[in-house]
């Protein structure tokens, strides 16, 4: 098998590198910037373009690191290597590794939806495909994007209308670009947190287009009706007295359950998630023809356990050290 | 069901007291009145009896949505909440149906003379013309158990609100025994109704925050033991008895020794107390009275083996007059006469406990278990009698609960409020051959903060997992509480725990440490 599950991580004995390790190890290939997935300590880091500053912003400036496009084909000791849109943040990619007759597709974390703001998820045909499992479940089905953000625009709206600011809990990379950019299209005015703003100017300065609003100052006037986005775990600082009276909300796939929008104590929860959900999960794994799936962090016992008995795959759980979406946002998979 | 359902969401989707009340008023003032009939109906727990099968409503449900049954019931376990669970598996529904709550409500009632396949047919009709959020209130409706944030003085403030009325007016012509499907808002709300069933609403203590000295001067209170029984309300009016639960359910068919017992018929009084297993001149432990709860018929052997009494302790009807504004001590005087003059065994006095100084009511607390009591209740003796619970007159002060400290062996996955995070732990302790025994779960009690902590330990430490359970290596040390505890024969252990939690992690304590089943079997002794 031209991929092995160490306790290292992922690892390609033919190229002698890792996908995603979460030990150190001299030669990284890795699927995204979120902290789950890259860590610190590794000897060299092959990214994708768009990854590259935010490594570099959460890393250190001085690592060893080579970004490529995706579709752009390296050559290992024999194993060809290339990177393919995974659709879950700007930069996530699906690594695919072909080696003889093997092809394997190491999806890291993906979502299918189109979110306007990553490069839309691309299956990849393979004999052996590695999936996440964080929402893999017939309970999770997330409604189309827009109507979710129809939604929280009309909470903000009638916070406003109340003289009340919106503060909305999102990982800093990833869902807080997309609710950034969905509201700036509405015209919504928008403050971010310090670690917001640095992952911004990080993407900007990999070429992203998007909105760049300002951080939350302790001087300036807040009108009503303005929505800050900060990580969960700025929820539990004074560091909100700044823009008081405020609703606060989480958005995170894990709203879409009643019992964990209640434990998460926010006012509001907005389903919204950067994983595919289940229909996302099952066609992901369909679309490509793998009959070898390994399924990594998520509900990965019960989705095998699907997709043996009922698409008659050859699935199997995988222990990786992912966390993919907290339920606990304070988790921190992103920020 | 349109209107409901939002008055569910807009209930649902916020914390604040002045929201809630808010939304309540509106959908009062909005919707049609049967729907607002049925509606209190359902907030105070006069919900018709559960009318599908849950089993069967699993496998239609898994059916239509082309899910194995395994997986369903997975979900529902994850969910925490099969109402929930089932309104996301099923398909996108046309959100067509335009059925009010109460035509709902006539539709499920009518299923119980209807085959399952007709029942089949009506619920797969209704989920597939509603919308996700209506879903799971209809299938909230069908499954019973329907709690939604609302407590009884929340609808009842909402209700004098609207109509312009005491709190206590409302509440009073609420309780007792009525149904929605026989009783208008008229009949409910504005007249007066003769119903010798009629119960007054329980007056709920609050736990004693404050130092006894705060309270003034000893004189000014009347302490009870605070007994480990189920709160009751006698109604003895005419030749019927009717016994209610602090829930507002009637019991009486449950405890025929008090409602079939001539002695309490015709007193023309309503009696507040707490039914207890009684023999010998004592309680017998609350597991004895736990026999007794929950049946529709009791056998003779239980009747036998867990006699209950009523242990009398406050008069709220006397002579037919509603004397619950009369001072404490008056009640008390009155109701010490009547137990008198009854003078039956299934009817005793709850004793007051005579003390001169605060100092001494200390000593006497330390000596609650040993009385098998659980505290004392404190109550002023010239405050009238309160309607839900409210600070003031009536205080609790339980004892101090029995703690121990306990290793983490299991970590299973929450559902619920808390899916995805490992939330429920098994806790054992020591044999006495220093071999690990479980002996509780315990779910509460630690902060959100120390849950991620310690998820994050259990990601490094599985031994094993098998399905939402993982073993895990004995090492992380707890005090457990709990308020009671009995020898049990279907427990590993053979001891079962009453109230168990968490009270606190720890850290600084190792595995040699932990408490031993002996320790256990000596609290069963005291």
């Amino acid at each position: 098998m031209l991929i092995s599950f160490t306790e290292r991580g992922f690892y390609c004995a033919q190229g002698d590198f890792y996908i995603d390790p979460w030990k150190p190890v001299s030669r990284a290939v890795i699927t995204h910037a979120h902290a789950d997935h890259a860590y610190r300590g590794h000897g060299h880091y092959l990214a994708h373009h768009v990854s590259g500053p935010v490594m570099r912003l959460r890393l250190g400036a001085d690592i060893s690191l080579e970004t490529i496009e995706y579709g752009e084909k390296r050559y290992i000791n024999g194993v060809e290597l290339s990177l393919h849109p995974a659709g879950h943040i700007p930069g996530s990619a699906q690594v695919r590794l072909a080696y003889k007759d093997e092809v394997w597709v190491i999806s890291g974390d993906y979502k299918t939806e189109d979110d306007g703001l990553c490069t839309p998820f691309e299956p990849i045909r393979c004999t052996h495909f590695v999936t996440e499992s964080t929402f893999g479940l017939p309970l999770f089905r997330w409604r189309p994007q827009q109507d979710v953000m129809a939604e929280l625009l009309h909470w903000i709206q009638s916070l406003a209308a109340e003289g009340r600011n919106a503060f909305i809990h999102a990982y800093s990379l990833g869902k807080a670009q997309r609710l950034i950019r969905a509201l700036h299209q509405a015209g919504v005015p928008i403050l971010v947190h310090g670690s917001v703003r640095n992952t911004n100017k990080a993407l900007l300065e990999a070429g992203l287009n998007i909105p760049d609003p300002p951080m939350v100052t302790a001087q300036q006037h807040i009108a009503p009706g303005t929505v800050i986005i900060a990580p969960a775990s700025a929820a539990e600082s004074s560091w909100t007295k700044r823009f008081e009276p405020f609703g606060e909300a989480a958005a995170s796939g894990w709203m879409a359950l009643r019992g964990t929008r209640r434990w998460m104590n926010a006012e509001r929860g907005f389903a919204l998630s950067d994983h595919a959900d289940w229909d996302g999960l099952r066609a992901a794994v369909l679309a490509t023809g793998a009959t070898n799936v390994y399924v990594t962090h998520g509900y990965a016992a019960l989705f095998s356990r699907y997709l043996q008995e009922e698409h008659g795959l050859n699935a199997q759980v995988v222990r990786a050290q992912f966390t993919g979406e907290s339920a606990d946002m304070r988790e921190e998979e992103a920020s | 069901m349109k209107q409901f359902a939002r008055l569910i969401a807009a209930l649902d989707q916020t914390t604040s007291t002045t929201k809630k009340k808010d939304a309540l008023v509106q959908y009062f003032r909005e919707a049609p009145e049967a729907d607002r009939v049925w509606t209190i109906a359902l907030f105070t727990h006069r919900r018709p009896r559960r009318s599908v099968n849950t089993t069967l409503l699993r496998a239609w449900a898994g059916a239509e949505a082309g899910i194995p049954a395994w997986l369903v019931d997975e979900c529902w376990h994850i969910a925490g909440d099969m109402s929930e669970c089932l309104a996301a598996l099923l398909p996108a529904g046309t959100n067509t149906c335009s059925m009010s709550l109460a035509e709902c409500m006539d539709e499920i009632g009518s299923w119980k003379s209807r085959d399952t396949e007709e029942v089949r047919e009506a619920v797969l009709g209704i989920w597939r013309g509603l919308e996700r959020h209506e879903r799971f209130v209809f299938n909230k409706l069908i499954t019973g158990g329907f709690r939604v944030g609302v407590s009884q003085q929340l609808l009842v403030q909402s209700l004098a609100r609207l109509l312009n009325l005491e709190d206590a007016v409302v509440s009073l012509r609420l309780a007792g025994n009525w149904s929605p499907q026989s009783t208008s808002w008229q009949e409910l709300l504005h007249d007066e109704r003769s119903d010798d069933a009629r119960l007054y609403p329980f007056y709920l203590a609050y736990p004693l925050e404050q130092e006894l000295s705060q309270l003034g001067t000893p004189e000014e209170w009347f302490v009870e033991w605070k007994w480990d029984g189920i709160r009751g309300q006698l109604v003895s009016r005419g030749a019927q008895v009717h016994l209610w639960s602090r829930g507002e359910e009637l019991i009486s068919a449950q405890f025929p020794e008090l409602s079939q017992e001539a002695a309490l018929a015709g007193l023309e009084a309503v009696i507040d107390g707490e039914i207890l297993a009684w023999s010998e001149d004592k309680p017998l432990p609350f597991q004895a009275l736990q026999t007794r709860l929950g049946r529709k018929q009791v056998s003779a052997a239980a009747l036998k083996k867990a006699p209950v009494v009523l242990l009398a302790y406050d008069l709220l009807e006397w002579e037919g007059a509603d004397i619950r504004n009369r001072p404490h001590q008056e009640r008390r005087a009155l109701l010490e006469a009547l137990v008198q003059r009854v003078n039956h065994p299934v009817l005793r006095l709850s004793p007051l406990v005579s003390f001169e100084s605060w100092q001494e009511l200390k000593s006497l607390h330390a000596q609650s278990r040993e009385q098998q009591a659980e505290g004392f209740m404190l109550k002023q003796r010239h405050a009238p009698y309160q309607t839900g619970r409210r600070k003031g007159s009536w205080w609790k002060w339980k004892t101090d609960p029995y703690t121990v400290d306990a290793v983490m062996i299991y970590a299973q996955r929450g559902h619920g409020r808390r899916a995805g995070l490992y939330t429920d732990f098994t806790f054992a302790v020591y044999d006495a051959q220093r071999n690990l025994v479980p002996f509780t779960k315990a779910y509460s009690g630690l902060s959100d903060d120390e849950f991620a902590t310690i998820n994050r330990w259990i990601k490094d430490h599985t031994i094993e997992r098998f399905g939402p359970v993982c073993s895990v290596e004995a090492q992380l040390v707890f005090e457990i509480a709990f308020e009671g505890i009995g020898a049990s024969k279907r427990h590993k252990s053979g001891v079962a725990v009453r109230f168990p939690r968490i009270l606190r992690w720890r850290r600084d304590k190792t595995l040699a440490e932990i408490n031993t089943l002996d320790d256990l079997r000596v609290l069963i002794g005291g």
